[in-house]
């Protein structure tokens, strides 16, 4: 695409994003999920990993895939500033994406948790990690979160302790839709982190390499028969 | 001779989340899968008696008089069906009032069925739906629940007999190794050892509950429903029915204190010694004679302590018997092979119907390829209601 001067004026500013260092969890089923930042260049597979659970009406999946889908489009194609993606891979299939935008250096903004694969706390683990790269690896001082889903809320608001800022609207809000605007603090992270967020690093080069090539998962529990 | 009562039927839907059904609903197609597997469907008026095990539709799903309402959506009227609420323990209170309700010559035939909706409520509403069941001062005014009961019980039971978190991992392995094997389990997944205890990143993938008590020392929130069908083995109605009676050879129940600290050792379980003491003397049997159990470990912890109270290991060395594998499927014990409550799932009020559907699928030689306990004769279960306070132990047997 030609970067014209029209281009250049729609494009947001950046603020440069530093890279997170990928990480490995074992799982409760033994398997080994790699979590690492998506490329650019694999949103096609992002996008289609995504796309079935668009008619997923249950635990608002429909809502958080629509949105994410809108998201990922947005951070590809220069629309979303600051926007970054992570994604859990159990030998290179996508069990779960996150993602998140930096307003600030101080100020994060959570935009989802999709997980694929349900059962294993996936979701905790990549909502954990998304968390980390905001304040440990990008610097931010606070987290604006909300959540779509009873399970967010639950996994999110009470788990963390989240500070309640839905007072402060609107002063105080989040992007997504003017739900209740909750906030991660660094003292919130600080204590939970110990107990939230694990991974090992290094991850081995032959185990790091199981995720160089993102796949498709080819079953969802959410919707029962799926074929690709 | 006191009357020979059998089991003909059984019914089972998959537990898991029904949040979206009607209670009246799941636990009507667990009693018709029942009455499909008895042969009497067409005849199902022939049942004399319902009885339905629920601990709080009430609360969990703002509903009540769920008995009558699955007798009419079963079109099964008039026949009498009452609900029967003893806490996690109505799955066997049923049981045992549909053996009384036949042994007193009031039915020839008998529907128990279990059923309960946990999940139309969040996670920690259901902990405080539970929780009304312990003292409403002495307990749970103070903030109890029952996960935190299971954490002090446990990190008591560790600290006096040297069992290890890893041993209650070894629990959580083994039930889950059996729910991934069995089509009615809640969470048909194995886990590893090396995951939740052993690795780097166990702690936090098997985080704390109530600790001691890690996510995967504590069942999870379960909807589901399951039934059964007694019959009197010596009445005429007994021809009715094509598939050979599981016979159930000794049931007992007890009570004990309400405040569990009240009582005066809080590890000793009197309830669950007496009650299996029970259903010993009426079976003429004794722990020696069970081939496999189906015990109430809604807390991994609760495997060791029932099986230690119900005679089958010696008090305070069953988690060394885990360690050896004896109670795997394939060791000398066989505890849990459904999964139990920690892999199959805890419906508070189906569960203790749902322990005795196992009972009888293995007893039957039922169960599927690599859970099934070879060559069983006696199953023993033991439903267990508050912290201890309200337990129903029943054994079935293959004549």
């Amino acid at each position: 695409m030609a970067i014209d001067a029209l281009e250049l004026k729609l494009r947001p500013p950046e603020l440069g994003i530093v890279p997170y260092p990928a990480k490995m969890i074992t799982l409760a089923s033994g398997e080994i999920m790699v979590v690492r930042e998506a490329k650019r260049e694999e949103v096609g597979t992002l996008l289609g990993t995504v796309y079935p659970l668009i008619g997923v009406s249950a635990d608002y999946y429909d809502i958080v895939a629509c949105r994410m889908y809108e998201e990922l489009l947005g951070w590809y194609r220069y629309r979303t500033a600051n926007e970054f993606v992570l994604v859990g891979a159990i030998n290179g299939v996508i069990a779960g994406i996150v993602n998140s935008r930096s307003v600030d250096h101080k100020l994060g903004m959570s935009l989802h948790t999709l997980t694929i694969k349900r059962g294993l706390r996936i979701g905790a683990q990549l909502f954990a990690a998304k968390m980390e790269n905001h304040i440990e690896y990008q610097g931010a001082d606070e987290v604006y979160i909300v959540a779509e889903s009873p399970n967010g809320w639950k996994r999110w608001m009470i788990e963390y302790s989240l500070e309640d800022r839905s007072a402060l609207y609107p002063a105080v809000r989040h992007e997504l839709g003017g739900g209740p605007t909750y906030c991660l603090t660094r003292k919130l992270w600080e204590a939970a982190k110990a107990s939230k967020c694990t991974g090992t690093r290094p991850v081995p080069p032959e185990i790091l390499a199981t995720a160089n090539k993102l796949i498709m998962p080819t079953e969802y529990v959410q919707i029962p028969g799926f074929k690709r | 001779m006191s009357a020979r009562i059998g089991i003909v039927g059984i019914g089972h839907i998959r537990f898991g989340n029904s949040s979206e059904y009607d209670l009246a609903d799941i636990m009507a197609y667990a009693a018709t899968d029942a009455l499909i597997d008895a042969g009497i469907l067409e005849q199902r008026r022939e049942v004399d008696q319902v009885f339905v095990a629920n601990m709080a539709s009430g609360l969990f799903c703002h509903q009540s008089s769920v008995a009558s309402s699955m007798v009419s959506k079963l079109d099964m009227e008039p026949v009498p069906a009452e609900t029967v609420e003893n806490g996690p323990a109505s799955g066997a209170s049923a049981v045992k009032l549909g053996y009384m309700a036949i042994a007193s010559g009031m039915a020839d035939v008998v529907l128990v069925v279990g059923g309960e909706i946990m999940r139309k409520v969040s996670g920690w509403e259901a902990t405080d739906v539970v929780a009304t069941m312990l003292h409403p001062e002495a307990e749970y005014a103070m903030g109890l629940t029952l996960p935190s009961f299971g954490g002090m019980f446990a990190r008591l039971y560790m600290d006096k007999y040297g069992c290890t978190e890893r041993d209650l991992a070894l629990i959580a392995v083994k039930d889950h190794d059996n729910g991934a094997l069995n089509k009615y389990a809640h969470v048909q997944a194995a886990c590893t050892i090396e995951a939740i205890a052993d690795s780097e990143t166990a702690g936090v993938v098997n985080n704390y509950i109530a600790e001691p008590l890690r996510i995967y020392s504590t069942c999870p929130v379960t909807d589901g429903s399951c039934a059964l069908l007694l019959v009197n083995m010596d009445s005429p109605k007994a021809k009715l029915f094509k598939k050979k009676p599981v016979r159930i050879a000794g049931i007992g129940s007890a009570t004990d204190t309400h405040c569990v600290h009240n009582r005066k050792d809080p590890l000793r379980l009197d309830a669950v010694r007496i009650a299996g003491a029970k259903a010993y003397k009426m079976a003429g049997l004794n722990p020696g004679d069970i081939s496999f159990a189906e015990l109430h470990d809604a807390f991994t912890v609760l495997e060791l302590a029932i099986s230690e109270e119900i005679g089958l290991f010696e008090r305070g060395k069953a988690y060394l018997a885990v360690r050896k594998g004896e109670t795997t499927i394939k060791g000398r014990l066989p505890i849990n092979p459904s999964g139990g409550l920690k892999a199959k799932g805890h419906p508070v009020g189906a569960t203790g119907v749902s322990q005795v559907v196992e009972l009888v699928r293995q007893l039957r030689g039922e169960a599927e390829e690599g859970r099934q306990v070879k060559d069983p004769k006696y199953g023993m279960s033991v439903n267990f209601g508050g912290f201890g306070n309200n337990v129903v132990a029943i054994i079935c047997a293959k004549d």
